[in-house]
């Protein structure tokens, strides 16, 4: 097997105006992934600089999501699953032997396909259930302004503040999947990974989600998994190709900026994808 | 919204539009399978009904012979025909709730280790050693405890003594656990001990209805916890214990269910005792299975009908305990598809 290690380029300095972004830089390299003896990923390298929406295209079973959840520990969790690779958080590798799970986890936060609040907590526990679960202990006006402070950035604010004690499954899915954002938020992440975020979700709720991830870009990493090429070219500034060939374990075919990819794709298989020719 | 709420209700039907039946042809091996089937489920309901019927008609002659005195007095006499089930009822009560006092820690942690912390090659392994504990005899359960548990026990029983028995339910009259010898029978054959050993033989009722209730909790919030940093103990803490609330309350009230009927093994381990007391450490004490296990030997016909009616308090108990329990577990997001 013949890999083509894709060209990497500098987006943050090549196309985007002086910001001063506060997330962290996640870069993997040589990534591969196992279910059992079923290898699913072969050697992903890609870097996800702060303050870019990086977007993960390609087909079904192409391996995004089982990158994504690499990028913070969650593939492991599935008993047979294995991987090979670094994934560095500032330099950092995550993997590392001295490495804690439940603190890299803390600091890249997940968002799911599916909203998935915790339907026994009000709205306000939910956002601060991650403080909860890690054992971080805060005063109540600092709690209530937290609260209030995650339901903003995640764009849900107007909508739940007379009703922060209602329970967190009374909302849409829509609301939800805000909700589980406003959630993420709550541990203050360097890197918000998203798992087809707006899959299940109606136009609008997709539209208000979209606007969240804009305004949250300079403040965390964010990493989107979607299979909807115009959501891919509205929120992205980056965007990689994944490709999983028949009987091959998936790749990435092509990395660039997002206006690239979409306008002037270098392989004529991402040209064909983003075309919506296939997958 | 209003104008539609004063209109008249409109006729369900119009004429020329009502539901037509609906029938379809049976097929041949469908109409045998249901038959059969319909046949087993009336026979086990035909069974236990008859069951029911059978004991609840031994209170006629029960209450003809001895009246209300039956349910207010605690003495059974047998020679003197004095017989009531006052100290029964209670010592059946008691006895339950003490095994459900150690079974529900266990079946609990236990459940939780299966679901949440064994890793996979043990969780089978665990899981049928578990349900071997079903599987064992109560005579054999008795025979551990009484040879086994029960030399043992005393020591903590006089210890729990020792420095609790200020606290009404941990005195014990006749001992004193200072004495310069130990007054061991005081300590023995007593609600306690016998608590311990009904215990082992229910916790595997608990654990599996918790294990399978924790087995369903949502992959979707256990994820979302982890994602955010949470240890496993969070998890539990988070997602799977208020999801699984229903199993736990279900199982644990169907494992008092099994601890109130237990026969053979308290029959071995208490010394018969009617007085009305509540000191489990305290030698003696009596359930209703192992009154009737005790007595119906020498009964007379009319002491015989006042063993199966208490048999039939029992029965009614019971029943009562394991509804419950089927009603929580399935009114509980938890246990909508669990089986008990």
């Amino acid at each position: 097997m013949t890999t083509v290690a894709p060209p990497v380029i500098d987006i943050a300095a090549a196309e985007l105006p002086p910001r001063n972004p506060t997330g962290a830089h996640l870069d993997a390299q040589r990534v591969s992934a196992w279910f059992g003896t079923n290898k699913v990923l072969d050697r992903v390298s890609l870097s996800m600089p702060p303050g870019v929406v990086t977007a993960l295209i390609g087909p079904s079973g192409c391996g995004k999501s089982t990158f994504l959840r690499i990028l913070n520990r969650m593939h492991e969790s599935v008993p047979s699953a294995k991987l090979a690779g670094e994934v560095r958080l500032n330099g950092e590798d995550i993997y590392a032997p001295g490495a804690h799970i439940t603190r890299t986890r803390k600091r890249i936060g997940m968002v799911f396909q599916k909203p998935n609040p915790f339907p026994a907590m009000s709205i306000a526990e939910n956002v601060v259930a991650g403080l909860k679960l890690t054992g971080t202990r805060i005063g109540h006006a600092e709690r209530d302004a937290l609260i209030e402070d995650c339901l903003q950035r995640g764009g849900l604010w107007a909508e739940v503040k007379d009703r922060l004690s209602a329970p967190g499954g009374s909302l849409s899915g829509g609301q939800q999947q805000r909700l589980c954002i406003a959630r993420s938020l709550a541990v203050n992440p360097d890197v918000l990974l998203m798992d087809e975020p707006c899959s299940a979700l109606d136009p609008t709720s997709t539209r208000r989600i979209e606007e969240t991830i804009a305004i949250l870009r300079d403040q965390v990493t964010i990493v989107i998994v979607t299979h909807n090429m115009q959501q891919a070219a509205r929120v992205s500034q980056q965007c990689a190709f994944f490709l999983a060939e028949l009987g091959t374990p998936g790749q990435i075919v092509e990395v660039g900026s997002t206006k690239d990819m979409f306008e002037r794709p270098i392989d004529q298989r991402t040209s064909d994808y983003v075309n919506g020719r296939f997958g | 919204m209003t104008a539609t709420l004063e209109q008249p209700p409109a006729p369900p039907f119009e004429p020329d539009d009502v539901p037509r039946e609906l029938g379809t042809k049976r097929d041949v091996p469908d109409l045998a399978f249901r038959g059969i089937a319909r046949t087993v489920g009336a026979v086990v309901l035909v069974v236990t009904g008859a069951i029911g019927i059978f004991l609840g008609y031994q209170m006629i002659p029960t209450l003809r012979e001895y009246g209300v005195h039956f349910f207010t007095q605690n003495q059974w006499v047998p020679e003197q025909n004095l017989l009531g089930i006052k100290e029964v009822l209670l010592g059946t009560v008691e006895v339950a709730l003490i095994a459900l006092m150690f079974s529900f820690p266990l079946a609990l942690l236990t459940a939780l280790y299966i679901s949440e912390y064994a890793p996979s090659w043990l969780r089978g392994w665990l899981v049928a050693a578990v349900d071997l504990m079903a599987a064992i005899p109560s005579i054999i359960y008795g025979l551990w405890g009484l040879l086994l548990i029960a030399p043992h026990a005393l020591f903590v029983a006089r210890f729990l003594n020792e420095y609790l028995g200020w606290i009404p339910i941990f005195a014990v009259h006749g001992g004193n656990p200072r004495a310069a010898t130990f007054a061991e029978t005081r300590y023995g054959s007593s609600a306690f001990i016998a608590g311990m050993v009904v215990s082992m033989m229910v916790i595997p009722m608990g654990c599996a209805v918790m294990r399978g209730v924790f087995a369903q909790a949502p992959m979707g919030e256990r994820e979302a916890a982890l994602a955010l940093g949470s240890t496993r103990w969070g998890v539990i803490r988070s997602v799977v214990i208020p999801f699984g609330r229903g199993g736990i309350i279900g199982g644990t009230m169907l494992a008092l269910g099994r601890a109130l009927g237990e026969t053979v093994a308290v029959y071995l381990i208490v010394s018969p005792d009617f007085d009305v007391k509540f000191r489990p450490l305290e030698i003696g004490t009596i359930t209703t299975a192992s009154l009737i296990a005790n007595f119906f030997g020498d009964a007379t016909k009319v002491q015989l009908s006042a063993l199966l009616a208490a048999g039939f308090v029992l029965f009614v108990m019971t029943l009562v305990v394991n509804t419950f329990a089927a009603i929580i577990v399935n009114r509980s997001r938890s246990g909508a598809m669990t089986e008990i």
